[in-house]
């Protein structure tokens, strides 16, 4: 039941995108039509998932045994860049359609903040193996949520007559701060 | 001790950072997959803007398509011919084949020349005011709208609003086919730029209806395949339709259009030479027969 809440927390009270600000870069820069989107959000729920079992295992078995924690940030940053690229070879070789569907966004999410964001907040809160795993799937699916939802509502602002002003980007940031406010309306939803 | 707090770090990061560095590098070799040669001289040829302009995601994407096969060799509209060659030489495909072509409007229904049935306020989008009753605004339902929405999907920037009516700089167009796939009248079309006789209009209803709504449209009188020595021409839906692979341009049919419709008109002097013996025998008995076939309709 608490591994259930953690997904759920994941996904609704502690959004990555929405209430913890982090992963917004991909967030403001592949959303502007839901089908890509959609390929950059299943993208990271497949990078984050992986990520988070690599960054626990070189942390706990490496980084706790020579009581060198203070180094996590460097650590994981080199595990996941390094897994990304692991991850696209992989594909390009055994799945090609994956690869064709995923393409283009995979490179991108080694610069996705949300992916360390969800590793060291594994490590600070202390979660087991499973545990680290869940929460990075429930972040991703986070992540996922909030991009598609937000592409699909700047497909539509686009058929809107906007004050020139506030065409494009500042509008889209305009729109992600209504929608990280309509968000903090989950939060206390669940206690961990 | 205090020695062993800057070796730890240095050995196990060093030593993490070489191991996945080596890990990559193997899995590199491992996971190597076989492209095909000719993909990187593709793309080589290819200008190497990754400006779209093709339809795919840039030129690595393009460049995939013509070596797969989906895409022909002059598929760069921005390269243009000498790109093509080049490409076509590497695939090993004539690339003279392809011949240049470029978007063309079938409307010529301009303010004066064909009536809004209303006002339209509304977003400057042909998408929209098509969705309003009628179709848009246009008194011809199959008419240019005149709201941008081509000049506006258009990168290379060949398309004017002129007098209410899309205009395609020929000169400018790349043949790219964006225009034509955002048109919701779907009256746009890549025509080859050589043959300059074109059909500048869409209208499928009946010649008396045209009539009424637009004063320079297609009426079906078959004129133009009466007078076609090269049985290019056809009227079909009540609309005429040239096939370009028999069309020799010799402009006859758009000397004899009543409507103006058709494009490339010759000055009755000399350039018309060879074709014309032929064509003044179907002359003769013409005219009778067009007003019976108006009639008719």
């Amino acid at each position: 039941m608490n591994l259930i809440l953690l997904v759920l927390a994941g996904i609704f009270v502690n959004n990555y995108v929405l209430s913890q600000f982090l992963g917004i870069c991909p967030f403001l820069g592949v959303s502007k039509k839901v089908e890509t989107a959609t390929g950059m959000g299943v993208a990271v729920i497949f990078v984050i998932t992986i990520a988070c079992a690599a960054a626990y295992m070189v942390y706990n078995f490496i980084l706790v045994k020579l009581h060198i924690e203070y180094l996590y940030n460097i650590a994981f940053i080199l595990v996941i860049a390094a897994l990304v690229q692991f991850v696209e070879m992989f594909l390009k070789k055994s799945s090609p359609s994956l690869y064709q569907a995923l393409g283009v966004f995979l490179p991108l999410i080694t610069t996705n903040c949300a992916v360390l964001g969800v590793a060291v907040v594994n490590m600070q809160k202390g979660y087991n193996f499973i545990e680290a795993i869940l929460n990075g799937i429930g972040g991703a699916a986070g992540f996922a949520l909030a991009i598609i939802l937000f592409a699909g509502i700047r497909e539509r602002i686009e058929f809107n007559d906007t004050p020139k002003a506030f065409d494009g980007f500042p509008l889209a940031l305009v729109t992600a701060g209504i929608m990280s406010i309509a968000f903090l309306g989950f939060q206390g939803l669940i206690k961990l | 001790m205090d020695i062993m707090n800057i070796i730890n770090p240095i050995i196990s990061i060093g030593g993490l950072g070489v191991v996945l560095g080596a890990g990559l590098g193997y899995a590199g070799k491992l996971f190597a997959v076989e492209e095909d040669p000719k993909l990187g001289e593709v793309l080589e040829a290819l200008p190497g803007a990754n400006c779209g302009g093709c339809g795919f995601p840039g030129c690595g994407g393009c460049a995939a398509a013509i070596v797969a096969g989906t895409a022909p060799v002059n598929a760069c509209p921005v390269g243009g011919a000498a790109v093509a060659e080049k490409i076509g030489s590497i695939m090993g495909v004539e690339a003279s084949s392809a011949e240049p072509t470029a978007a063309f409007v079938k409307c010529q229904g301009t303010c004066d020349i064909a009536k809004e049935k209303y006002t339209y306020f509304g977003l400057d989008d042909c998408t929209m005011a098509m969705q309003l009753a009628g179709g848009g605004a246009k008194s011809c339902t199959y008419g240019c709208l005149g709201l941008g929405s081509c000049k506006k999907v258009c990168a290379f920037g060949a398309i004017e609003i002129i007098n209410g009516v899309a205009v395609i700089d020929k000169d400018k167009c790349v043949s790219c086919g964006k225009c034509v796939s955002t048109c919701p009248k779907h009256i746009i079309e890549l025509l080859p730029v050589k043959k300059k006789v074109k059909v500048q209009c869409s209208s499928k209803d009946m010649g008396k209806n045209v009539n009424a709504v637009c004063s320079a449209g297609c009426i079906a009188c078959k004129i133009c395949e009466k007078n076609c020595p090269f049985d290019a021409i056809h009227v079909i839906d009540n609309l005429a339709v040239i096939d370009y692979d028999k069309c020799k341009a010799c402009g006859i049919c758009a000397n004899k259009c009543p409507k103006g419709v058709l494009t490339g008109k010759k000055p009755a002097a000399p350039k018309a030479d060879a074709p014309k013996p032929e064509a003044p025998k179907p002359e003769a008995p013409k005219p009778d027969l067009t007003k019976k076939e108006e009639k008719s309709e």
